[in-house]
């Protein structure tokens, strides 16, 4: 089975690099469930790990590694495409490697500091070396700095090949969505004592990030996906890919307003931001059309050339992108309009509700079509012609998808209790949180989460177990 | 294949430059209005506060001030109000002290990872109370528990005193960690929070007021 981790039929460097990457997200998604449980236990359960692992630390790590086991996979996936898209080798890959490494050790080495050093003075030297304690960009200066230059090595790499190889639209797109990706960093990069300041572009990444330069990664990714899969046409893909990018950076880039209704910024934000933002759910729409669109087409056309069997040339991944399809509509798009307008947001801003969407959004936008990509690098790294689910794949997909969804709905059931309670009823006071939390709506709710955090955990065990046997497995069919 | 567009709506061009022209229009956009609200949202200075101007972010100094919350019939939502000088941990600050004492606030709440588990401004874990107006919160004044159970006798000292020994004064089962908070992070601390309760905030937390003034009375929040 450990075999199987070696990348056997690769010869392609940059994709040999890509599967590189996947493994380490993949490590980090198991670090990240298991913080998540240990945070979600905390709720319930106020003294476990108390003033040994405290919730802030587990919450710290089960973020971070989200992020940056997903900024691995969307670096892995832009490798395995970077030759069949401009058709040459991936230029300057040697340097692509070393920045594998520095990056793969600056993580370890945050990491272990996150988790035995937990916290600093009061002092800039915290910032630089321990963490930065802003939610999701936690990550300490120093490294911080190390991720621009391994960043700017990969966007090298990109660029480059770009350059030297065919040029065509999806490519154009990726290589210049990434250049924006990569440059919002900066904006999360320097402190501040004005806390509203500091909260106004701490926006600048967050936002702009998970609603405006992922989702055009993530369309990218489909656009290319469905070429590779299910043999789409690339002049429909590309045509989608345009209007994909005008409608979500239509409305994405503006709706970050929705943020900024609260934080001290002005009141036009409450009209600049209900208006685009409401906008935002769209090309989500469209997107999960378009999916599903191509799929069926593809399929009638192949019937009607008289073809048996599937299109599908990639079974587990053509189950991930669909999911991805459906999840980013729903948790983006649905979750995230629940509370997008100023006249709602007022009572659910910074309850249960939002960690509701956040996790339905993280999961159905990027999880789902992340680990889709995983599958493909498998079945290129074992060079199979056709790869079917089988039952674990089937467990993965099934009991992951519906632990992320139980436990989305539990969220939702504690956050409208909590805004009802302690937010429309109470006035969000010291009190009025904690009678909220003690209620027991709110506490069932905690249990239930943490029951299908559990369900999650199982199902991410058979995901692993697939990706590591799967290719093994497809490669025996077809002899 | 030359076969020539039979629509604008099916050619790749016109949506590609579409695509550009709307990016492009929504950035200018977002950057003109930043620059607007940035200037908005930067620190006022002492003078203001002197002379009563309001900002939405005052300057440090504003610590030397009472600070209320209060309902705004026009606004239609409540607004911080500051009010007369009173008194921050038994002496007036100066404009370099409070800038100092704030810059040492801001520091440890990133180090002691405070939004990993509360939220400031409503961002951040929903694990604790948002912080946003902890400073006005009925539990902390006069009429309120904690100055009785720190034995402190200002809201200041009393905020201090927990935040140096949280697990010590416990209200809930859910209790706040030993974070190893020094007297001296704690003063900065406090004025850190002091300074939040006074952002203008447009109205959140809503109805937080209402409760203030059911406390006042004598009232509580139990059931
Ligand atoms: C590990 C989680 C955790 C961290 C980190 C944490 N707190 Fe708390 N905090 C709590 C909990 C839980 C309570 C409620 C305690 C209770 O009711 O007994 C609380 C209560 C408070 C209160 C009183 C509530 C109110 O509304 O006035 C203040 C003030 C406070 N914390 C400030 C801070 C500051 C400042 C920091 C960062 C330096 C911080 N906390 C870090 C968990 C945390
Ligand atoms: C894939 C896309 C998206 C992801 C991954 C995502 C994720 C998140 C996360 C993690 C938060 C919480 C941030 C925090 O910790 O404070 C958040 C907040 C929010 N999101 Fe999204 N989101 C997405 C899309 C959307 C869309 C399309 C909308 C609106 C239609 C939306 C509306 C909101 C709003 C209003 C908030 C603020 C919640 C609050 O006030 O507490 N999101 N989002
Ligand atoms: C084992 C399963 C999981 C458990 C038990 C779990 C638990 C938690 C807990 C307790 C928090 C803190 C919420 C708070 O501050 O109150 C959290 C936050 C978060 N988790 Fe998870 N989680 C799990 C899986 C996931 C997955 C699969 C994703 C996304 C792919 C995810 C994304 C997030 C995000 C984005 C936040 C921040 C939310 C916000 O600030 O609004 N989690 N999680
Ligand atoms: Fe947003």
């Amino acid at each position: 089975m450990l075999a199987s981790i070696k990348t056997n039929s690769l010869t392609n460097e940059g994709q040999k690099l890509g599967m590189m990457y996947f493994r380490v997200a993949i490590i980090l998604f198991g670090a990240q469930l298991l913080m998540g449980l240990i945070a979600a236990i905390q709720f319930l359960v106020p003294g476990f790990l108390f003033e040994i692992f405290d919730f802030s630390v587990a919450r710290m790590v089960h973020i971070n590694a989200l992020v940056v086991w997903m900024l691995y996979a969307m670096i892995g996936s832009v490798y395995m495409m970077i030759t069949d898209e401009t058709g040459v080798e991936t230029v300057g890959i040697k340097l692509g490697k070393l920045g594998f490494w520095v990056l793969t050790a600056a993580v370890t080495v945050v990491v272990l500091v996150y988790i035995f050093v937990q916290v600093g003075a009061g002092t800039e030297a915290s910032i630089w070396l321990i963490h930065e304690g802003r939610e999701y960009i936690e990550a300490p200066r120093w490294a911080d700095i190390g991720i621009v230059v391994v960043v700017l090595i990969f966007y090298w790499n990109v660029f480059a090949s770009y350059m030297a190889g065919k040029q065509t639209g999806i490519m154009t797109v990726m290589v210049a969505n990434l250049m924006a990706l990569a440059g919002l960093y900066l904006a999360g990069m320097f402190f501040t004592d004005n806390i509203s300041m500091d909260q106004f572009w701490w926006w600048w990444v967050i936002h702009l990030w998970v609603e405006a330069t992922w989702e055009v990664f993530v369309g990218t990714l489909a656009a290319y996906a469905l070429i590779r899969l299910i043999g789409a046409k690339r002049e429909i893909v590309e045509m989608w890919l345009w209007i994909e990018v005008l409608m979500l950076f239509g409305s994405g880039v503006l709706g970050m307003g929705h943020h900024y209704f609260w934080i001290g910024t002005p009141e036009y934000w409450w009209e600049i931001g209900a208006l685009f933002s409401a906008l935002e759910p769209v090309p989500l729409i469209a997107m999960f059309v378009h999916v599903l669109y191509d799929w069926g087409k593809e399929q009638g056309m192949a019937h009607g050339r008289g073809e048996e069997g599937n299109v599908v040339t990639n079974g587990p991944a053509m189950a991930w992108i669909v999911t991805n399809a459906f999840g980013n509509f729903l948790g983006a798009g649905v979750w995230g309009f629940f509370h997008t307008l100023p006249q709602v947001n007022i009572y659910t801003h910074g309850t249960q509700f939002t960690a509701a969407h956040g996790h339905l959004a993280f999961f159905g936008a990027y999880a789902t079509i992340l680990i889709g990509m995983m599958y493909y690098g498998v079945q290129k790294a074992h060079g199979v012609e056709r790869m079917a689910m089988n039952f674990k794949s089937k467990m993965g997909i099934f009991l992951i998808t519906f632990g992320v969804l139980g436990m989305t709905v539990a969220l939702t059931i504690a956050g409208y209790e909590q805004v009802l309670v302690e937010r429309a009823e109470l006035g969000g006071t010291w009190n009025a949180f904690f009678i909220a939390q003690e209620l027991p709506w709110y506490i069932q709710a905690q249990l239930w989460r943490t029951i299908m955090g559990v369900v999650t955990l199982v199902g991410f065990i058979y995901l692993v177990w697939d990706l590591l046997t799967i290719g093994k497995e497809s490669q025996k069919e077809e002899v | 294949m030359a076969k020539k567009n039979v629509s604008v709506w099916t050619s790749i061009p016109f949506w590609r430059r579409s695509a550009a022209w709307v990016t492009g229009f929504a950035v200018m956009l977002l950057i003109w209005l930043s620059f607007d609200t940035l200037g908005q949202i930067s620190m006022g200075t002492d003078e203001d506060l002197k002379a009563g101007t309001t900002k939405r972010v005052p300057a440090p100094t504003v610590i030397n001030y009472n600070i209320d919350y209060k309902m705004d019939k026009k606004r239609g939502s409540e607004v911080p109000v500051i009010g007369a000088k009173e008194p921050f941990f038994g002496k007036e600050w100066s404009v370099e002290e409070a800038a100092d004492l704030l810059h040492l606030g801001k520091l440890t709440s990133q180090a002691k990872n405070c939004m990993n588990c509360h939220t400031l401004l409503g961002n951040g874990a929903y694990f604790a109370p948002d912080l946003t107006k902890s400073w006005l919160d009925p539990m902390w004044s006069a009429t309120g528990p904690m100055q009785a159970m720190t034995g402190k006798p200002t809201k200041e000292e009393a905020m201090a005193e927990f935040l140096i020994n949280p697990s010590q004064y416990p209200t809930h089962a859910r209790m706040m960690p030993n974070l190893g908070i020094t007297a001296e992070e704690a003063v900065g601390l406090v004025a850190f929070l002091k300074h939040m309760s006074s952002i203008d905030t447009n109205g959140f937390p809503r109805n937080f007021s209402k409760t203030v003034d059911q406390f006042k009375v004598g009232g509580t929040n139990a059931r």
